[in-house]
């Protein structure tokens, strides 16, 4: 060994410096973790909404990280919801039953021969900076989505049909359609200011996220963001729907859903949502939680398994690699039979959802469609086992259904690994279908828009969110929907082509009239369900829960039980009023607070005397 | 320059007293040379692997991005324009080279700004949480792992050791959501004293700001150095113990010293070798953020990006990061290979 070390120890400090050193360190990193301890809770959390300074603060976790604040790339949920906030839209949704409300239109009218929709623009709404917002923001808006590539990311199917947009006063805008389409009164598109983004060079990378407050009229303005941390507004004192009750909207960014459930339960939060839902475990342990309120709302989602169809391309190529069993419409009915959705009610959703009939969810009232009883495919082995006899897949020996092609039948199942009710489905699909005589294999991957995307699949979990406006989730079940070529995307969700439900879905888009319109749709969907290709299981509810000493009341939509997160408009943060603040849950958070501190003081004070005097007492014994 | 000082020049530079300095000088040179070559082939090696190990990933990037919503096939071919992902592979790889050297790496397909941007917000962050948690863990670690070599065998040796494996093995999430539960929502007797997750309340500034964010910084850090400190303890106490028994350690106590110098300046200094090689591949690692901890804690740091940027995947985002951390361990453990001459000179001799 070098002997320099050695000589680096004779030459060292002797002993009173290693101890002044180590008492100030533990001084030090006790004064360091109590002004840390007591730094917040003794001057009450900011973010709780009845604050001491009396500012009230809605705070909702969310999940998911903002992908971009320009309403021309956003895509995720919590960035729409958040635009929705910041910008008015032409129409709204009513909270009671969903049919279009005026926003930042009042008047709406479609010319006889149905081509052209002239918009009255309110005269009362102003952006953010005082400027006023008029028919001249809504063309711009528009019209850059139909010329520009970026500025039509996200929105872009919305103007596909436009014609030409144009502003001929301030309060009149014109859009002129190439042909009639019923879904002009559910434009869900942010109007931007025209003076401030006209100004933007490339729409594909401006993100709209470095400059603040951000100028908008919708009923708050966006005051700051901070990457995977928060997005905080404040309320528009002149948004032309009264401004909310709120001093102040905070987004807070919760990667962990038990942690924000924490967050809830001490207070740190207003309103959890979970994505999508809180599982029912963490719904059943916030249910008897005081001050706590469980939203369980009948969800917008459907939950289904989908038949791949045998994937074809618009130019007729086939592609993937489907089952050609499952080409058997008596195949697919077969398989609808032999699954027992009470089951999954009961057992996988532990009773958060109801049971799936038609491909629209009850709540959306005007579209809900039932099967009659003949035509209803319930629950029956039996008959799903003789459906498959007369299809001609008949059991071997060992019990195993055998394709044409000699072989027992195996169906992939594609499932999403971060779902736990796709995996739990699955096993009952082993079971039930087992016993059938045909074997699955449960496909769980990160990523499956890839081998869904090449028709590489038997049956898929799949499940969409639906707006007031059905259009969407019927129109990926068009033959227009196919991608053109087998190489390109299309916007179909699982290949279906159907001529009939084609026809359907060109009536009802050429249907301005509600009632009748209304009629074609579910039309639509009787179809859907006969052919077998979608067997919708289930419609999971929207579980949710908010702190009642921090909300006093809050508008659901529907309004007689709904939803609050992800509506279809703004009015749960709009409406909600806090509750009289009466400081009870931060008098007690900061009493808390100081007995911690006490309490950590004497501990730490302790461990400092004690280790001092032991070092003391053991000092002649180690020289 | 007086005659002492003359000789004393001459001397010095007389081939016989330059020698055995010149010697060790251009070894040391030769050997770091060796070294940083290594850590450069290493780095290309990690930028060629990164480009082509993701593009194994099955699945069309634009289709994956876009899946879900209707794209015509001429906006498709736009974002293949956007991306690049319309040249042949060695253009792209070549582009991607080039790009890298300047400090470009692209940009992210899911939040539409470049790589470098996306890493430079939450890398202060990572390091505010790591670094903080690998001094404390490094200190504890070096500190207890000393302390019960220099006792071992006795009751205290047993409880250190045995508590520093038992929390090493421990899952470090829920560790985390343990400590949320106590400390955060508050248990019993015990107070919520800390924040449930997050870097910052937001809307604080200056000495309120700074606060703020040790406030929150707090049981992240708990959680990680809980973790963390046991294995710089064990290989501490485990290198120690090799020395222990050694005649110089018995000198030192002969010559009369006191217990405790004799353990921190001649034991110590001598046992320090394997723990420093662990500092150094834990200084890499740093920056790589954690992602269980960053998750639980939902900090703001790279480890989230990176989790992030795989479910997408984000290719860019991806060989960006994956690019970043490697670069990082390599260069700490050139750094390490670097010290080793200067803490032993048997080393690079």
């Amino acid at each position: 060994m070098s002997t320099q070390v050695h000589g680096r120890g004779l030459s060292g400090p002797r002993r009173s410096r290693p101890r002044v050193a180590r008492l100030t360190a533990v001084v030090g990193a006790a004064t360091l973790t109590l002004s840390a301890g007591l730094a917040t809770p003794l001057n009450p959390a900011p973010q709780q909404a009845s604050a001491a300074d009396s500012k009230s603060v809605l705070t909702v976790a969310v999940a998911q990280s903002v992908d971009s604040l320009s309403p021309f790339l956003a895509q995720r949920l919590v960035s729409t919801s958040i635009h929705r906030l910041m910008y008015e839209y032409l129409t709204n949704y009513d909270p009671k039953d969903n049919h279009a409300v005026p926003g930042l239109a009042t008047k709406w009218e479609p010319s006889p021969d149905k081509l052209t929709w002239t918009y009255t623009i309110r005269s009362d709404s102003k952006w953010s900076d005082g400027q006023r917002a008029t028919a001249e923001d809504a063309a711009w808006t528009f019209n850059t989505m139909m010329t520009d590539d970026g500025a039509a990311t996200t929105n872009g199917s919305f103007v596909s049909n436009f014609r030409k947009v144009t502003a001929p006063s301030p309060t009149r805008l014109v859009i002129e359609l190439k042909k009639p389409q019923a879904t002009m009164t559910a434009l869900d598109v942010p109007i931007v200011p025209k003076h401030v983004w006209e100004k933007v060079d490339d729409f594909s990378k401006f993100n709209n996220d470095k400059s603040f407050p951000v100028v908008g009229n919708g009923p708050f303005v966006l005051t700051d963001y901070k990457p995977d941390s928060y997005v905080r507004l404040k309320p528009n004192k002149t948004f032309w729907r009264g401004a909310p009750k709120f001093d102040e909207l905070v987004f807070r960014y919760y990667k962990d859903q038990d942690a924000a459930v924490a967050a809830l339960r001490k207070g740190e939060v207003s309103f959890v949502a979970g994505s999508p839902s809180l599982t029912p475990a963490q719904a059943a342990s916030l249910k008897n939680e005081k001050n706590i309120r469980v939203n369980d709302a009948p969800g917008r989602r459907f939950y289904a398994l989908a038949t791949n169809p045998g994937a074809k391309a618009k130019n007729g190529r086939k592609f993937g690699d489907g089952d050609p069993s499952l080409l058997d419409e008596r195949v697919r009915h077969a398989l609808f039979m032999a699954v027992d959705r009470e089951t999954i009610i009961d057992k996988v959703f532990q009773g958060h959802a109801v049971e799936g009939e038609g491909y629209i969810p009850p709540r959306f009232s005007q579209y809900f469609w039932k099967p009659s009883a003949s035509q209803e495919l319930a629950y029956d082995p039996a008959k799903a086992a003789q459906l498959l006899d007369q299809a001609g897949y008949k059991k071997n020996g060992s019990g195993k259904r055998l394709g044409k092609d000699g072989k027992p039948i195996t169906y992939r199942v594609l499932c999403h690994a971060t779902d736990p009710n796709d995996k739990a489905v699955g096993q009952y699909l082993e079971e039930w279908w087992g016993k059938l005589g045909i074997g699955v294999t449960l496909d769980c991957l990160d990523n499956v828009t890839d081998p869904w995307l090449a028709g590489t699949y038997d049956l898929a979990f799949d499940g969409w969110s639906v707006n007031p406006d059905p259009d969407f989730v019927l129109s990926i079940h068009t033959c227009a929907a196919l991608p053109a070529t087998p190489k390109d995307t299309g916007a179909t969700d699982n290949f279906v082509c159907d001529r009939r439900y084609d026809d359907l879905y060109a009536r009802q888009l050429a249907e301005y009239d509600p009632a009748k319109r209304a009629t074609v749709v579910k039309q639509m969907e009787s179809r859907l369900y006969d052919l077998g290709y979608m067997n919708v299981m289930a419609y999971p509810n929207a579980v949710e829960a908010y702190r009642t000493d921090q909300i006093k009341s809050i508008q659901t939509m529907p309004s007689a039980a709904g939803n609050i997160y992800g509506q279809d408009g703004y009015w749960s943060w709009w409406s909600a009023v806090p509750a009289a603040s009466d400081g009870s849950s931060d008098d007690s958070g900061s009493t808390g607070a100081l007995i911690g501190g006490v309490v950590a003081v004497v501990v730490l004070v302790g461990a400092g005397v004690f280790f001092v005097l032991r070092r003391r007492s053991t000092a002649d014994d180690r020289e | 320059m007086s005659s002492v000082q003359k000789a004393a020049a001459e001397d010095l530079a007389s081939p016989a007293a330059r020698t055995p300095r010149a010697h060790t000088t251009t070894a040391y040179v030769r050997y770091g040379a060796g070294k940083v070559g290594g850590a450069a082939v290493s780095l290309f090696a990690v930028l060629v692997t990164g480009f082509f190990l993701f593009r194994l990933i099955p699945g069309d990037p634009v289709k994956t991005m876009t899946g879900g919503r209707p794209v015509s096939a001429e906006q498709l071919a736009a974002y293949r324009r956007e991306f690049g992902l319309d040249l042949p592979l060695w253009q792209q790889f070549t582009d991607y080279c080039g790009k890298a050297l300047t400090g470009d790496l692209g940009t992210s397909y899911q939040f539409r700004a470049p790589v470098v941007d996306k890493i430079g917000e939450a890398l202060p962050n990572t390091l505010l949480l790591t670094g903080t948690a690998f001094v404390l863990y490094t200190a504890l670690g070096i500190v207890l792992g000393t302390r019960a070599a220099w006792r071992h065998g006795r009751l205290g040796d047993r409880l250190n050791t045995g508590l520093a494996l038992t929390l090493y093995s421990v899952p470090s999430f829920w560790l985390g959501l343990l400590l949320i539960i106590v400390f955060s929502v508050g248990i019993g007797p015990i107070p919520g004293l800390f924040p449930t997750g997050g870097m910052e309340s937001g809307g604080e500034e200056g000495f309120a700001y700074v606060l703020d964010v040790a406030h929150h910084l707090v049981l992240p850090v708990v959680t990680l150095v809980a973790v963390e400190y046991g294995q710089t303890l064990l290989v501490t106490r485990s290198a120690l113990l090799d020395e222990m028994g050694s005649d110089y350690l018995t000198t030192a106590r002969a010559k009369g010293l006191r217990d405790d110098l004799v353990r921190r300046r001649h034991a110590v200094p001598n046992a320090l070798l394997p723990t420093v090689t662990l500092v150094f591949v834990n200084l890499g690692r740093t920056v790589a953020g954690v992602i269980l901890v960053e998750t639980v804690f939902s900090w703001p740091g790279l480890g989230g990006l990176f989790y992030q940027a795989l479910s997408v995947p984000d290719l860019p985002l991806v060989q960006g990061l994956f690019l970043f951390f490697a670069a990082a361990v390599i260069i700490m453990n050139t750094l390490a290979d670097l010290v080793y001459p200067l803490l032993d000179p048997r080393v690079g001799r």
